[in-house]
């Protein structure tokens, strides 16, 4: 993963002492609330209902175990013993003290880790897949690019008071595994007809509000001149982006006021200006970059001990049919003969989703360490991958898992919902989320039958800024706020990959002890109609809606 | 008279910002420095061929460089302004003058930029400021350095840090 030099350690150490003034001469009452607001939020701290909340960034999910254990020092020290991976990626802690943010991001940097612009109307953390550089349906590693990305966005001067959020993902594989059409900017790395790297760039996508998924507006810009483009792109948002209406200022809107033609049009006048200028990339820059994510040294094993390899799991999971459980739903394949990904479950039932405690924490620092080249990545579906596991360790990993709470082996199943902190945590919540999460879990809790529904991604979030990324969900639950009550309302048919579409609204409101049997009953209609072999979204998108609608209200 | 910070240093300043009641004609601003909208440079500029020393023109946010007529290069001092701190338009205005139009006078962020957002307004183009009143323009000075390096290139340094490491 990209280390940091000399350079890049004292930019972020200037940070922390910029960051640690500005919260002396705040606490002196030298800087107004309101001027304090985006100082603060460029540095991932928010005020929530009960204490700020620190979000610390993980760039595209890479950690180190060094940076693991850190995580989890944070959490003992500062807060409460735990912490929340998001759905973009990052951490969030949610009982830090202001006067100790200074320090805590001091600690931070002593592991090349910041919270830069986790918040705040700004360039905000790139997405990318967790399973970068070992995916099998990878076409190129995301990661370089970046971290190329990353640094140019990182204290950008001309975009820190942005009209509203700004968030990218870059997508190198073939199944989309970081959401590029739900976000403000979507890449997706691919090469001309003469072989060049390049990028196809769609913008104006993302939840929140009003979802809409992204409008292509270049089949092709080379690499090296993906800084310029992205400059030009946010330069003319930044002129033109609406900044009366919070609710009509993230880029979307302004794609679709202009018209994507009309938008791409402005973006190529702004480039012609740009394109050349010292910022293009250059290649030695883009090997650099690459020269920080190489193929790991892996173990080359001969056929005969490979196969031998094999027949043990083979055996292992006979005899375990838990271990072949957990195998079957929470590993992916790996490029590397030998090796496979492993994900963690941050699901168990009764914890709420994506949370993990500092004694979690440094259990995965030494997870990674004994097992997946001392790394590990988090995932926008709040879990953890250790991408590089050998398979011979496996058995040992699960074991080790286990008592750690790691080895839900319900990956990809309703159990594995993606849920925002909602009501319990976040001022701007309509309704609680957590809670429901719990109970939907608690309902359906039998493996078999988990297994035997498939895929399915039911994702939920307590108001409509979708922190929980609902509008994606194949089952999207909303905290939706009715006289003071809460309520929520269902949404199906959501996908987030090169398919991506946005759910749509099944009806009225649902209180929140009606949430779990509506489920059971989309569920059940589910079962009844589907074709053998097919997903929970394949049925709904052949048999449509209205089905649905009709079993979830009889 | 007022301080700003010019250049890095503090200075009095004598330059007035006309917000209202802008002159319709050369004749009503007398001998006063004076920074006055862009509509009214525009038909200022009508007038006469030379614009007098003493006017200048500020920009809204909703502007652009490209709406100032005449020649950019005459104009003394061009103000930028910041309606409210947040409204970062500005920023890419301060770059467009420097780096599409080449203007090498005084740019000057006015309205309410704050003092934390100085090491950001000097990589804009931006060298002098009229911050508000609850800022010590002194004290203010220590915020144009708050970072010794960085990563893109802007008005200040063009060659992006890549391009520059060892
Ligand atoms: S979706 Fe709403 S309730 Fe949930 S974390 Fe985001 S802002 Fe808070």
């Amino acid at each position: 993963m990209y280390r940091y030099d000399s350079i890049d350690q004292k930019i972020v150490d200037d940070r922390v002492a910029q960051f640690r003034d500005q919260t002396q001469r705040y606490l002196a009452g030298d800087i107004t609330e309101e001027e304090f607001l985006p100082l603060r939020l460029q540095n991932g701290l928010y005020v929530q209902r009960l204490a700020p909340m620190l979000r610390v960034c993980i760039p595209y999910g890479m950690l180190s175990s060094a940076q693991i254990r850190m995580l989890a020092h944070v959490a003992r020290k500062y807060d409460k013993g735990y912490g929340h991976i998001t759905t973009r990626q990052n951490i969030q802690y949610n009982w830090p003290a202001l006067k100790n943010v200074p320090d805590i991001l001091a600690d931070l940097a002593t592991v090349e880790m910041h919270a830069v612009q986790t918040s705040g109307n700004c360039i905000r953390n790139f997405t990318a897949d967790p399973f970068a550089g070992v995916a099998v349906d990878e076409v190129m590693d995301p990661r370089p690019y970046c971290e190329v990305m990353r640094q140019w966005a990182t204290f950008h001067p001309e975009f820190a008071f942005l009209p509203r959020k700004f968030k990218m993902a870059v997508c190198g594989s073939k199944t989309d595994r970081a959401a590029i059409l739900v976000h403000d900017i979507g890449m997706m790395l691919t090469t001309n007809d003469a072989g060049e790297i390049g990028f196809e760039v769609f913008v104006g996508g993302g939840m929140g509000r009003t979802p809409v998924i992204g409008s292509l507006i270049s089949p092709f810009v080379a690499e090296k001149d993906i800084l310029t483009y992205l400059e030009a792109i946010l330069r003319v948002y930044n002129l033109f982006g609406n900044r009366l209406n919070k609710y009509k200022a993230r880029i979307k809107i302004l794609v679709r006021a202009m018209g994507p033609e009309a938008f791409a049009a402005k973006v190529e006048e702004e480039w012609e200006h740009l394109k050349g200028s010292e910022s293009t990339v250059t290649p030695e820059e883009i090997d650099r970059m690459k020269s920080f994510f190489p193929t790991p040294d892996y173990r080359i094993l001969d056929d005969a001990v490979a196969s031998n390899i094999d027949q043990q799991l083979v055996q292992q999971r006979e005899e375990h049919q838990a271990f072949d459980r957990w195998i079957t739903r929470n590993t992916r394949e790996h490029r590397q003969p030998g090796y496979i990904s492993v994900v963690l479950s941050l699901k168990p039932i009764g914890v709420p989703p994506g949370d993990v405690t500092a004694e979690q924490l440094d259990a995965i620092a030494d997870l990674a360490d004994k097992y997946s080249l001392g790394e590990a990545r988090t995932t926008k579906e709040q879990n953890i991958v250790l991408a590089d596991v050998a398979k011979d360790q496996l058995f040992d990993l699960w074991q080790a898992c286990k008592p750690l709470g790691f080895a839900s082996p319900t990956i990809g199943t309703l159990s594995d919902m993606i849920c925002c902190p909602g009501g319990d945590f976040c001022s701007l919540a309509n309704a609680k989320s957590i809670p429901v999460a719990e109970a939907i879990q608690r309902k359906f809790d039998d493996l078999d039958y988990l297994y035997d529904l498939g895929d399915i991604s039911l994702n939920i979030s307590g108001c409509m800024n979708a922190c929980g990324h609902h509008h994606v969900g194949n089952i999207g639950v909303l905290g939706v706020d009715k006289k003071g009550e809460e309520w929520y309302q269902i949404q199906l048919g959501g996908d987030q990959g090169k398919q991506a579409s946005l759910a749509k609204v099944l009806g009225p409101s649902f209180s929140r002890e009606q949430v779990p049997d509506i489920i059971e009953k989309l569920l059940n209609s589910f079962v009844e109609v589907r074709i053998e072999g097919e997903s929970f979204l394949e049925t709904y998108r052949r048999v449509g809606h209205d089905g649905f609608k009709a079993a979830a209200y009889a | 008279m007022p301080k700003i910070i010019l250049d890095g240093s503090v200075v009095e300043d004598s330059w007035n910002v006309v917000r209202e009641d802008a002159p319709s004609a050369l004749a009503e601003l007398g001998e006063a420095n004076t920074l006055v909208p862009l509509d009214c440079w525009n038909a200022l500029q009508a007038e006469s061929d030379k614009m007098p020393a003493n006017v200048g023109v500020w920009i809204a946010s909703t502007e652009l460089p490209d709406q100032i007529e005449g020649d950019l290069q005459s104009i003394p001092v061009i103000g930028v302004d910041f309606p409210a701190f947040a409204d970062g338009r500005g920023f890419s205005i301060g770059r467009l003058l420097r780096q599409r139009f080449q203007y090498t006078g005084q740019i000057r962020a006015i309205g309410s930029p704050i003092r934390d957002q100085l090491s950001y307004l000097v990589r804009c183009g931006f060298n002098a400021f009229q911050l508000a009143e609850h800022y010590d323009p002194e004290q203010a000075l220590a915020s144009l350095k708050d970072f010794s390096d960085a990563y893109q290139g802007a008005v200040d340094e063009p060659v992006p840090l890549f391009r520059r490491r060892g």
